[in-house]
């Protein structure tokens, strides 16, 4: 599985969703997922990939990593995929 | 002041999964300790307890709420959901905003400790999941109950060891009595039955590796338990207009501390925890038909706390029984008091006192009605809790037949 499919399942789980139904324009609020279930897709996301993702929930919009939207997060993962390699 | 009554129970521990299920058990005298099953076991040298048995949080909880309930919280929400059903309780407007939920454990989320630090420290990860901390949090199944009832008055998490559960019903019936709420939810859980939460408890060598014989003379130390019981307490023109069903009425409590020791219990202090609770109540010492005794089953408590009876209740000590139902759910910890409640219910209101089991051979220095090893029928009036914590806090409420 690619890292965008791999992401969008950890999302889709999150969200109680068929993966279909997340599409790289969705924000997480499209999909119903609130601040502890952004929390907790982080989680998942760093248990997948085995990666730190530079994000604070006190201030989730002024940390590096884009959370704007599906297709924001995907590029971030990606982003530290390619440097932890 | 305030009448107080239980209008509803609800229960999960080693005899049974409802009240029903641990009464049942309780009549037929039903021992629910046994092999522990969990990951290390084997590298415990206490090896039995009172294990919550065919108890499958999934399908009852979702995913999200599996993410956030601890074993202690689940069974909480599973001893709630009975006894506020039973009472038939609805909590909105101005009776949900005075009502909330008081409730005792003394570990908290001891399962979600020892799993999240295994995994740090021995598996060597260096990161755990975003709900550890409100998972494990004591208040944890205190604030779960409150949000799934709608309870919004005075609710917080009772921590006094052994006796956290009756402090915190001791407290509910305060704020009941004193007409600050209507009703409150109370009880108390524990879940410690863990790798290391049996381990730190094999720490102080008072353990049994075999079995919980309270009051007999070969008993050889305490065994653990598992679960909870939650019930409601209720101002009594309130459950009588709204036509509930009346358990019993719960007519004083004391609250004592030895000042002395951090494990060794005192005599003093229990017995004036016991007669604290008959004054509080407002009767004398011969109304009690009943007791049920901390009786831990270690050397120690045993005959501490038949000595504390006997000043107590001088003559008539010989007259009431006091039983240990530990000897068949084990030592639920910080929610014992609230399962033991229910042997106090059943002999007020079936008139059927739950045993002491494991009873072989008489102790002098417990030479009491101990209801050996058969439950027996008797008209009980009055009925005492007893619980005697380690640190030396003290908690008795006394029960009165409706």
């Amino acid at each position: 599985m690619s890292i965008s499919d791999r992401v969008i399942a950890i999302i889709a789980e999150q969200a109680m969703l068929e993966p279909s139904d997340v599409t790289p324009e969705s924000t997480l609020e499209d999909l119903g997922i609130d601040s502890l279930g952004l929390v907790e897709s982080i989680f998942a996301i760093e248990e997948e990939f085995d990666i730190s993702i530079p994000f604070n929930a006190n201030e989730p919009t002024a940390s590096d990593f884009d959370i704007s939207s599906v297709a924001a997060i995907i590029a971030g993962i990606e982003k530290l995929v390619a440097e932890k390699v | 002041m305030k009448r107080v009554v239980i209008t509803g129970a609800g229960t999960i521990n080693a005899l049974g999964h409802s009240v029903p299920a641990t009464l049942e058990a309780m009549r037929e005298g039903r021992c629910g300790i046994g092999e522990l099953d969990f990951r290390d076991v084997e590298r415990l040298a206490i090896k039995i307890g009172g294990q919550v048995r065919g108890f499958e949080a999934e399908g009852r909880f979702n995913r999200q709420q599996m993410s956030l309930y601890d074993r202690f919280t689940q069974f909480t929400l599973t001893a709630a959901k009975e006894a506020i059903e039973q009472s038939g309780i609805e909590f909105h407007g101005e009776l949900a905003a005075r009502s909330g939920v008081v409730l005792g454990t003394a570990g908290g989320g001891v399962s979600t400790w020892d799993d999240n630090y295994r995994s740090v420290y021995e598996d060597g990860k260096n990161r755990v999941h975003p709900f550890v901390v409100p998972k494990l949090m004591n208040n944890a199944a205190a604030s779960h109950v409150s949000m799934g009832y709608n309870l919004k008055g005075p609710s917080f998490t009772v921590s006094t060891a052994c006796a956290s559960s009756n402090h915190a019903m001791a407290l509910a019936f305060q704020m009941v009595r004193s007409g600050a709420s209507p009703a409150m939810v109370t009880g108390g859980s524990e879940s410690m039955l863990c790798f290391g939460g049996v381990k730190a408890w094999e720490g102080l060598r008072v353990m049994s590796k075999d079995a919980c014989r309270p009051f007999s003379a070969n008993r050889n130390g305490m065994v653990q338990g598992e679960g909870a019981g939650v019930f409601v307490f209720e101002e009594y023109e309130h459950a009588k207009a709204r036509g509930a069903d009346i358990l019993c009425e719960v007519i004083g409590f004391a609250m004592s501390s030895d000042a002395a020791d951090i494990v060794m219990p005192s005599k003093q202090g229990a017995a004036r925890a016991m007669a604290g609770a008959l004054a509080d109540a407002r009767i004398n010492a011969g109304e009690v038909g009943y007791i049920n005794a901390h009786g831990t089953g270690t050397a120690a408590n045993d005959k501490t706390e038949c000595a504390a009876v006997a000043d107590v209740f001088g003559p008539h000590a010989d007259d009431l029984m006091i039983s240990s139902t530990k000897s068949m759910h084990g030592h639920l910890i910080g929610g014992t008091g609230a399962v033991e409640l229910l042997a106090c219910i059943m002999a007020l209101r079936d008139g059927i006192i739950a045993p002491t089991i494991g009873y072989e051979e008489p102790d002098p220095e417990c030479a009491l009605d101990v209801v050996p090893n058969e439950a027996r029928e008797a008209k009980v009036d009055i009925a005492l809790s007893n619980a005697f914590a380690f640190g030396g806090l003290n908690a008795v409420l006394a029960l009165k037949r409706v």
